[in-house]
């Protein structure tokens, strides 16, 4: 009497079917949900490049605006940016790296630091629009700066510090605890150990916290609406120097995203092409501030000692 | 098990002989609390110099605890407070006029997982020198390079790595890695060396070579060694330290506590009954 063909304990039972086949739509829908991260930033360049791209040349990034900005170039507003980066970059980066040096390698777990790391982090909920009305007061007028690039660095400064204390802090974090304590145990201060050991295998991250960071918030309109952004600003630039460097620190000065933000909805009778071309620009600055910094922390990386 | 939690910790703890010759490290009724949680209770104890005397006792008995008070390095592990006194070569290292770099130059540390520092094996040498000498003082390349030969070649490096100085430490394998943890004690001079589990990073081969490094610094060094390993506290130490719950339950010569236990307690952990 033939027994039923017995099958090969391998063999999967109906059970195990049901399993694999889950496993299979469980993987595939977040794949799905992986790949859609990147279509709004494909759709958003490409749409943008396409609708820029009758302006798009080598004249209009190096032009100056025409009259509200509906011919010519956008190079006013681009160094504008790009010094406004710049100048916060210089005045965030030293308070923000220290500040997180001393609350992760020096401060106690007492109340002063809890009392810090509480203000920094509601600093970071602050709204940007917020931080443009505290400029204006603080640096404006309180301080004296009047509308000008340095108030909206400062502006930009206290809006980006927090971020930078945080990315500071996780960067020393990530250096391993061994480390010190084979410094500390040979008698070197915290501050030695800080220098020598830990600061050069945490700076790769920490500089890339800090370009970021600040690229993102220069692109913001808020926090330079009312503390330096113009319309436009008369400045002859015809010769190189101030062709290269527009603005002086007390000046108020042409921005990408403050002279989108006109463009866009302001002015009647604006070519399309204009408008996209700013945002374009402007995109493309912020994509190439990333990229730099990415490539810097990977150069950075790679030269790690552990 | 004990009632008795009063600071007389350790009666059999007294056997180390009063006034034979200069002791290396003194301590009277060190208690040692971390917030308020207690982890020393009256340690007294002398430790004589150059010998190698091993701590042993089960998991969270306080041994790395005391150890790291020997050159204050608890005080950079949060809330710590410590009463009583610790005499390193006859000072206290609670008193004021300590200077924490001078005496934790004089006490160096290996770790159970060797730690070199992501620099190369030349500047892991002399690390602690460029920590202590002021720049002009250091010496030129000359002399540096003859103090690093001279480190390597104590802990038996120097072959193996002499034309690889600027690599890496961490290319190292891991019982090189804990001879160059060694070695870069040296240059310091330090009077004690304190050694928390130096081998249980490593595989046989690595104990026994590094244990021999051990035994032969032992004529130049104090040496104070936390081991799990009974088989090591015996082969490797001169006099043996068993420490329980924080307090120090027996001293005495290595052979005498492991033949001749004078306490129950540590004639159970050292047949393996627990811990
Ligand atoms: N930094 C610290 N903070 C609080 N408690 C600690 C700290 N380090 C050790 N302890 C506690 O002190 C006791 C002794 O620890 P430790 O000295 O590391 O023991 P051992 O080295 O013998 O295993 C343990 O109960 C441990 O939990
Ligand atoms: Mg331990």
């Amino acid at each position: 009497m033939a027994a039923p063909r017995a099958q090969h304990p391998f063999t999967a039972s109906s059970h195990e079917r049901t399993k694999l086949f889950r496993e299979k739509v469980a993987r595939n829908l977040m794949l799905v949900a992986a790949l859609a991260l990147i279509v709004p930033v494909l759709a958003i360049i490409v749409y943008l490049f396409y609708k820029a791209s009758p302006v798009l040349s080598f004249s209009y990034i190096i032009d100056d605006p025409g009259p509200m900005g509906k011919s010519g170039g956008i190079w006013l507003p681009l160094m504008g940016t790009f010094y406004l980066v710049l100048t916060s970059l210089f005045i965030v980066a030293p308070i923000g790296i220290l500040a997180g040096i001393y609350l992760n390698e020096y401060a106690p777990d007492n109340w002063l630091t809890r009392a810090i790391g509480m203000a920094v982090t509601s600093l970071a909920g602050v709204p940007s629009i917020v931080h443009a009305m505290f400029g204006v007061g603080a640096f404006v007028a309180f301080m004296k700066m009047g509308e000008s690039l340095i108030a909206a660095a400062c502006t930009i400064a206290v809006m980006t510090i927090p971020v930078i204390v945080t990315a500071t802090r996780e960067a020393l974090a990530a250096v391993p605890m061994s480390f010190r304590e084979a410094c500390w145990n040979m008698g070197a201060t915290k501050w030695q150990t800080t220098r020598t050991i830990v600061l050069p295998n945490s700076v790769s991250g920490i500089l890339t916290g800090v370009i970021l960071e600040v690229s993102r918030a220069a692109g913001e309109t808020a926090p330079i609406l009312f503390t330096g952004a113009a319309a436009s600003v008369a400045i002859n630039t015809s010769s190189l120097d101030r062709k290269l460097v527009p603005y002086d620190l007390d000046d108020k000065f042409m921005a990408l995203s403050y002279h989108l933000y006109m463009v866009a909805d302001k002015i009647a009778g604006m070519p399309e092409e204009m408008k996209f071309g700013v945002a374009a620009v402007l995109i493309a600055l912020i994509l190439s501030i990333n990229s730099v910094s990415i490539a810097l922390r990977s150069w950075l990386r790679s030269r790690k000692k552990w | 098990m004990d009632s008795s939690t009063t600071s007389q910790a350790n009666p059999a703890g007294a056997s180390a002989p009063e006034g034979a010759g200069q002791m290396s490290i003194r301590t009277r009724d060190v208690d040692l609390f971390y917030g308020d949680f207690q982890a020393l209770f009256g340690v007294s104890v002398d430790i004589k110099p150059n010998i190698i005397t091993s701590l042993i006792g089960p998991s969270g008995c306080g041994k790395t605890t005391l150890l790291r008070s020997f050159n204050r390095i608890n005080e950079r592990y949060g809330n710590v407070t410590t009463r009583g006194t610790i005499e390193i070569l006859g000072k206290n290292i609670y008193d004021a006029d300590v200077s924490l770099p001078e005496l934790r130059k004089s006490v160096g540390m290996v770790f159970q997982r060797p730690n070199p520092l992501p620099i190369s094996i030349y500047e892991n040498i002399i690390f602690g020198l460029r920590s202590h000498t002021p720049k002009p003082e250091l010496g030129r390349r000359g002399d540096l390079d003859d103090i690093v030969e001279s480190a390597l070649r104590e802990v038996q490096l120097w072959e193996v790595t002499k034309n690889r100085l600027k690599d890496r430490a961490t290319t190292l394998t891991l019982e090189q890695q804990q001879k160059l943890c060694i070695a870069r004690l040296l240059p310091l001079k330090p009077q004690v060396i304190l050694m928390d589990e130096p081998c249980s990073a490593l595989d046989a081969d690595g104990i026994e070579r590094v244990e021999e490094l051990i035994s032969e610094l032992r004529e130049r060094f104090t040496i104070v060694m936390v081991t799990h390993n009974m088989g090591q506290a015996k082969r490797a130490s001169d006099e043996c330290i068993y420490m329980y719950l924080g307090k120090i339950i027996e001293h005495a010569p290595t052979a005498e506590l492991f033949l001749n236990p004078r306490e129950e307690q540590t004639a159970m952990y050292i047949e393996g009954r627990y811990g």
